[in-house]
């Protein structure tokens, strides 16, 4: 269209073209704004599908803080200590969680309420995550542009939209940190690449902000405190030092730590903990290079310089090494963490932390979910790599290295391809964005060159384009068929994402979904049916004993007091309830008299075919359990390696109490037409021990599916 | 070992000629920095001798000292005129970044003074 009308009015073209300008800004900014509803409107599926709940087993526990924050206040937040978790121990919560996501959420809602929207809270807290992830694909414009051009970041924003790698932790509903985090993530990355491009203090401060943040929400902040630094220092070995990085990340790192300091969980790890070390030496190693590099500037003599190099260099070497060893000698400064340490070495959570080895998000990726969560992305990203190396800036190192290092962590933990994706977003998206910006300008000179040849007014640029293009023959031809495959790739992009949010990642997992034998849906909502019976019918200071994922959902919708949740702080405490469900049941009961147990909870899937359920984790409290109490063995309950429950397994296995209270009264009942009664669906087996009975417990509840079974404890016996 | 000497005294004799040539604003900056930086070991050696009891305003105390040298070092590089990497940048720009900085940096150090 406009070229046509360029051809026709080449008088008042100066004025056309501003329209033209015009033209692309409307067009930019309703692209953005259409980018913006749909990365929310995407997230909806699970609220459509179930209805407006929080999802799985960590939100649980940020939807209650945020509930006692807006009714208490911040004070009262901030110097919360819950009895109702950990008994008896308790926990500090105002002290040992990051504030942000809460803080946020409750603001939302004051402010909501401010413009007379009566909302509950709880709807806030499930939206908030697609608010941020539609506020992302903002910063991911900015970004792109940033580092590229404006095309890139439009580009990065539709990618980093519908991205399934960052959707699967921001669907409505799923209320947890990350869903902030990565806004904060991305937005501290823009700040800081912003400041170095500008060496502007007020940028700097900016991303110290954004760094503050980003402390604040989830602790994935120390990628951000390490990836910085080592941005920094390869600047600084390829010989790309400039006094605005000096600017930009002295700035930040001095505002950012203190600031980061003012969170109580956070506190002195900046100075302390190993994992920060890295941004102190580098800060320490700018200071060196800039005082180096003034005395150069001053001296402008080399001879001279060297000299003076020498007695620097060694005496700042000794100072450093000296003041490390004492500092980790002292024990002054902490040695690396063990979620570190699993980062840097994907085998070392296996042999050392099994509370870590056992959280399945924790595991090494497999292919599949990388395909399943980056799609055309993959591919795209190498190339996107190589576009960066070939236009090398300050920026696209910085983006090179977050999408390198990133891809690595995303490796070694699934649940890390979160940080990932925005990372690949922007890299794929300068992929994108450069080849079909090519093509089309390839096609464009194409259709130019008659008029070339036939008025004057195109000038001899596009005459000499024309020229190249006769050396290249099908080059129209293949570039519209390059265009069209690229087109055809990001739809197939665009429709795999749509499918892999509405299939996979929209489900509550607190209400599960089936397929019934005509076809229709069967929803299973055991879960909330029993949390509901315990807040209905138990005594307010009743304890529940089950295994640590469901203690932040009994807290926040049962009510009620528990032993161990899902924030594991106290390894000896999981680990004493995990001796307690694999020991006998007189043991157990001792454990749990000591413990004030009032009722046990388990999670049994065998009648609905449910896998995630207590018996399939057990092997995971037995490892734990043995870990700090030597009595309890893994080769127990085993039989020949193998984990079984059938009439072949370990006796340990078929008396300890999980298996007791899992299967208790199982034995009667017929699960499926034409098997055994008894016949466990999980497992494909008929269960080894139906006859089972309970001496120091007794059956309470069992919710309509059988999913969740809970007993009572029976009061001690009197003395005859 | 005399020419190693020989050599320093060389150096600090041409340091101090060229240093002399450098304008009078960034003189009084260079002497701010050097005064923050002075404090901050001062209070480092108070530490070693007394013991590092209340963290926090330890942490604050050195804190506001080096970040108050860079931020004043990162105005040194910005005004500078010889510098030409921040030659778009006007004089009156970056001295109002460094006192909102300023005013960042300790308005968080008294939060965390205690």
């Amino acid at each position: 269209m406009v070229t046509t009308a360029l051809d026709f009015l080449p008088a008042p073209l100066r004025s056309l073209r501003l329209k033209t300008k015009q033209q692309e800004l409307l067009l930019r900014v309703s692209a953005l704004a259409l980018i913006y509803v749909l990365a929310f409107a995407v997230r909806l599926f699970s609220v459509l599908r179930y209805e407006s709940m929080i999802h799985e087993f960590d939100p649980y526990f940020n939807y209650r803080t945020t509930l006692f924050l807006s009714e208490n206040g911040f004070s009262e937040f901030w110097n919360w200590f819950d009895s109702e978790s950990w008994y008896p121990l308790g926990r500090v919560v105002g002290g040992t969680l990051f504030p942000g996501l809460m803080v946020t959420a409750a603001l939302l809602h004051r402010l909501l309420r401010a413009l007379s929207l009566a909302v509950h809270i709880r709807e806030v807290c499930v939206l908030t995550a697609p608010f941020f992830a539609a506020n992302t694909t903002l910063v991911a414009y900015a970004f792109g542009r940033e580092i590229w051009d404006s095309g890139a970041g439009l580009v990065a924003a539709a990618l980093i939209a519908i991205v399934p790698g960052y959707i699967s932790r921001s669907v409505a509903g799923s209320y947890d940190n990350e869903g902030v985090a990565i806004f904060a993530l991305l937005l501290t990355f823009y700040l800081f690449v912003r400041a170095v491009n500008t060496g502007s203090l007020a940028w700097a401060l900016a991303s110290a902000f954004g760094y503050f943040y980003m402390v604040s929400a989830w602790g994935g902040y120390v990628f951000i405190i390490n990836l910085v630094p080592l941005y920094v220092l390869v600047l600084l070995v390829t010989g790309r030092y400039s006094q605005r990085l000096y600017v930009a990340y002295n700035c930040m790192y001095v505002l950012g730590m203190l600031l980061a300091m003012q969170i109580r969980f956070v506190g002195f790890q900046h100075v302390q903990s190993g994992e920060h070390m890295a941004a102190m030496g580098v800060f320490f190693l700018l200071q060196v290079f800039f005082f180096l590099d003034w005395v150069k500037y001053l001296l402008n003599d080399a001879r001279l310089f060297k000299s003076f190099l020498r007695i620097t260099l060694t005496c700042v070497i000794t100072v450093g090494a000296l003041a490390l060893g004492i500092g980790t000698a002292s024990g002054y400064i902490s040695p690396w963490t063990g979620r570190f340490y699993s980062l840097l070495d994907p085998t070392y959570a296996k042999d050392h932390i099994p509370i870590i080895a056992s959280v399945s998000e924790h595991q090494p990726t497999a292919w599949s979910s990388f395909m399943f969560d980056f799609h055309i992305l993959l591919f795209l990203f190498p190339a996107g790599l190589y576009f960066c190396f070939k236009r090398l800036s300050d920026a696209t190192i910085f983006i090179v290295m977050y999408g390198l290092t990133s891809m690595y962590f995303a490796g070694v933990m699934v649940r890390l391809i979160l940080v990932a994706a925005p990372a690949v977003c922007l890299i794929s998206a300068i992929a994108a964005s450069a080849t079909i910006k090519n093509l089309t300008t390839l096609i464009r000179t194409k259709s130019k060159s008659p008029q070339a040849t036939s008025g004057k007014t195109t000038g001899s640029k596009a005459a000499a384009k024309g020229a190249v293009d006769q050396s290249l023959p099908f080059q129209h031809n293949a570039a519209i068929a390059l265009l069209l495959g690229a087109f055809y790739l990001l739809s197939r992009y665009a429709i795999h994402c749509t499918w892999v949010t509405s299939e996979a990642y929209s489900s509550p997992s607190i209400v599960l979904a089936a397929r019934g034998h005509n076809g229709g849906r069967v929803i299973f909502d055991d879960y909330r049916e029993a949390y509901y019976w315990l807040r209905q019918n138990t005594p307010p200071d009743a304890k529940i004993m089950s295994w640590w994922d469901y203690g932040y959902q009994i807290t926040a919708m049962g009510n009620r007091t528990v032993i161990v949740d899902n924030n594991t702080w106290n390894n000896t405490h999981i680990a004493t309830v995990g001796r307690a469900m694999s020991s006998y049941e007189d043991e157990a009961y001792e454990i749990m008299q000591s413990l004030d147990v009032n009722y046990v909870l388990v999670v049994f899937g065998g009648v609905t075919g449910y896998s995630s359920d207590d018996i399939n984790k057990f092997l995971w409290m037995v490892r734990i359990g043995g870990g700090v109490f030597p009595v309890i063995k893994e080769p127990d309950y085993l039989v020949n390696g193998e984990y079984r429950v059938d009439k072949g397994a370990a006796p340990k296995m078929l008396n300890c109490l999980m298996y007791k209270l899992c299967y208790y009264r199982f034995g009667e009942l017929t699960t499926e037409y034409g098997k055994p009664p008894g016949y466990d669906r999980v497992r494909g087996v008929e269960i080894g021990n139906k006859d089972i009975k309970l001496e120091y417990l007794e059956e309470a509840f069992t919710t309509s599916n059988w999913i969740v079974r809970i007993y009572k404890v029976k009061p001690p016996k009197n003395r005859s | 070992m005399p020419r190693a000497a020989s050599d320093a005294k060389l150096l600090i004799q041409s340091l101090n000629k060229a240093y002399a040539a450098t304008p009078t604003n960034l003189k009084i900056i260079d002497l701010y920095v050097i005064c923050a930086v002075a404090t901050a070991v001062i209070q480092v050696a108070y530490m070693g001798l007394v013991g590092s009891f209340p963290f926090n305003s330890f942490l604050s105390g050195v804190l506001s000292c080096i970040g108050t040298a860079v931020l004043a070092v990162c105005l040194r590089i910005q005004v500078n005129k010889d510098n030409k990497e921040f030659k778009d940048l006007p004089p009156e720009r970056a001295f109002a970044d460094f006192v909102l900085c300023n005013l960042v940096l300790h308005l968080v150090i008294m939060n965390f003074l205690g």
